[in-house]
């Protein structure tokens, strides 16, 4: 009996909040609760006292876990609220134009024909383009932060990345207006149309804003996604996979393609489609830089228009009531595309990092 | 025969310069993307503070916008009304994500509803803010018939939810096994080792994670365009429109003034100057253990 006193009064020690942090050990349950159910007289405690104070009673604890459920339900209620709205304001679009309102070309207030294409085409070009940018420069800077790069410049380069990710948006779009317009204009623009004129996709006119400004700007701003989750996930390959493979003589690289690239391939497809959910929701920076107007061009310096940039330009402007609910037929479109984006995504990434979690415990 | 030891050597000689020289290859290219990387946080971080900082002055505190011409002005109104905003969605958010959090770590551990309510939080932490803007416009301010605070602190406690529920819930995953079952073996009510026992335990991590997600919200334009919609005078009323840093710097940088563009650099660098330092400051104090919550 003396011993498990002892023990009990050892394990409520940490309940003080003293240094609850170095325990790490599990299973010390048995013999507290045959302590607590031999109700042995435990020595009178303040803490203890405290914490059994005004707390008995289960309907206290019914309460609690009912109010955690509540909020954790919240979460389910937000996302439910959101179709429903979304659907209900839409409704008179959905029903004036049906599926054509996503394959019409025309976007035209006055008239009221409404076709979402151009918005669709212009949010695709800019996020692939995006990717295309930033997916490489992505991996290859978490392979460098991973596997390369000296132990003590770690913290502060991925610090410095994610810093990336804390400057936001209207700021982006503010420096893209004044200094990465102009750039394109008169720099990046003119080399680009010589090397590769001869496709038709970057072609004179030139005028700063347009698509390709527009992905530019997105890639920067998705690069923080993409590289912390695929570092995670890079993170999570067992070492012993890394050390097999220098054992067998590969060089660093050849570890990271083998040990490393390959274990780790779906979640960082997963970090990816991750970024492109991002990218394709991505508002204020890309209103501000993409020129703003509805048309299909194949020419990437042409001005366009994304599905967020329209709602965020014409929302307050639409005057009618058909105008404003295709434009929250767009936000409805917006909101389903990236909720099965990002579901692919969380997929492929916790196949990764649960897996080896599981492994390892 | 005899050649083929000598040829073996020399391709393998061959295939080891080879192997060599492309691991030099791919170190070079890592090297050289970060430095591309980090090229437009410099560019944009250095030109923020050399135009801002030449724009700012105490009018820029003090006062509110001028009208075009008139010269002076400041965005006084609109730093106070992100306050109020994000003070509202704070109310708002905070509290529902914790709770939300809890459930995760503390009910729903292992079970089919957690997973289905962590999930959808992940989702929903990716839904575009500009989103958030048209739910919340048809929801409150259609049926209110104006713009409004309000509407605008409920679109961004919307977006703070799924954020804090998902860091409280890997805070308290780290808090061991052994102290919960400590007080669950002295008789204490599980709500109360919760409250008192894990969240405490917790409390660091989960004050760094709900001020990452204000400082996320902080700088939100989109979900305000419609929402709290922006103003030029002072306002306190939390029904009425209101002004908000991000969204005068949104209409500043697209006005053809050069008095205004000085304007929204100044409030840029403002704006960044304050999620940046709250969050640093939140990193150095959360590391240093000085925000457990009591003694």
């Amino acid at each position: 009996m003396d011993e498990l006193k002892q023990e009990t009064q050892s394990t409520a020690e940490p309940a003080n909040g003293a240094g609850p942090i170095a325990m790490r050990q599990m299973q010390v349950a048995a013999p507290v609760a045959a302590a607590a159910k031999t109700g042995g007289e435990m020595p009178p405690s303040v803490v203890r006292t405290f914490l059994q104070g005004k707390s008995s009673g289960r309907w206290a604890d019914g309460a609690f876990s009912g109010v955690m459920l509540l909020c954790a339900m919240s979460i389910f209620f937000i996302v439910a609220l959101i179709v429903f709205v979304l659907v209900m304001n839409s409704n008179e679009s959905i029903h004036a134009f049906g599926w054509h309102f996503f394959v019409g070309r025309v976007w035209n207030p006055v008239s009221g024909r409404f076709g979402a294409l151009p918005f669709i085409w212009g949010t695709l070009v800019s996020s692939l383009l995006a990717l295309a940018m930033a997916v490489p420069l992505a991996l290859c800077v978490s392979i460098f932060l991973l596997e390369i790069c000296p132990l003590p410049l770690r913290a502060p380069i991925s610090f410095l990345t994610e810093l990336l990710a804390a400057i936001p948006s209207v700021v982006y779009g503010l420096w893209g207006v004044f200094v990465l317009v102009p750039l394109m204009r008169d720099h990046v623009g003119p080399v680009l149309e010589r090397v590769l004129g001869w496709t038709g996709s970057f072609a004179e006119p030139n005028f700063g804003v347009g698509l390709f400004t527009a992905s530019v700007i997105l890639a920067v701003m998705i690069f923080p996604v993409i590289s912390s989750i695929s570092r995670d996930v890079m993170r999570a390959v067992p070492v012993n996979q890394r050390e097999a493979a220098l054992a067998l003589g590969a060089t660093r690289w050849e570890m990271i393609r083998i040990g490393v690239l390959r274990n780790a391939r779906i979640g960082i497809v997963g970090s990816v489609i991750l970024g492109l959910g991002r990218a394709l929701g991505e508002t204020m920076a890309v209103t501000m830089v993409i020129g703003n107007h509805a048309a299909i061009a194949k020419n990437l310096f042409a001005p366009g228009y994304t599905l967020a940039s329209v709602i965020a330009n014409e929302f307050t402007e639409a005057t009618g009531d058909l105008y404003l609910s295709a434009l929250i037929e767009i936000g409805l479109a917006l909101f389903l595309v990236t909720i099965v984006v990002n579901a692919i995504a969380r997929l492929l990434v916790w196949a990764v990092t649960r897996g080896n979690t599981a492994r390892h415990a | 025969m005899g050649s083929l030891p000598v040829r073996t050597a020399r391709v393998e000689r061959a295939l080891k310069a080879r192997r060599t020289a492309t691991n030099h290859a791919v170190t070079g290219l890592a090297i050289a993307s970060t430095v591309v990387v980090l090229a437009p946080l410099v560019a944009i971080l250095g030109y923020l503070i050399f135009k801002g900082a030449s724009s700012l002055n105490w009018a820029f505190f003090t006062h509110v916008p001028a009208p075009v011409g008139e010269g002076g002005g400041g965005m006084a109104n609109s730093i106070v009304g992100s306050g109020v905003i994000l003070g509202l969605a704070s109310l708002l958010g905070i509290p529902v994500g914790i709770g939300a959090g809890v459930y995760l770590a503390e009910y729903g551990r292992g079970r089919m509803i957690g997973n289905i309510v962590r999930f959808t939080a992940d989702v929903l932490n990716g839904v575009p803010s500009i989103v958030m803007g048209v739910a919340v416009y048809a929801l409150v301010v259609s049926r209110q018939q104006h713009f409004s605070a309000l509407a605008g602190g409920i679109a961004l406690a919307i977006m703070m939810v799924p954020t804090i529920a998902r860091t409280t819930e890997e805070m308290l995953a780290t808090v061991p096994h052994s102290i919960r079952e400590a007080a669950f073996g002295l008789g204490i009510a599980k709500w109360r080792t919760i409250v008192s026992i894990s969240l405490r335990t917790a409390s660091p991590g989960i004050i760094t994670g709900c001020m990452l997600a204000f400082a996320r919200v902080a700088g939100e334009t989109a979900p305000l365009l419609f929402t709290a919609f922006g103003n030029q005078f002072w306002s306190f009323n939390v029904n009425q429109p209101i002004a908000a840093l991000p969204l005068q710097i949104y209409v500043y940088a697209l006005s053809p003034y050069d008095e205004w563009h000085r304007l929204a650099w100044a409030g840029a660098l403002v704006l960044i100057a304050l999620i940046m330092v709250s969050v640093t400051l939140v990193r150095v104090f959360a590391a240093r253990g000085m925000l457990k919550g009591g003694n």
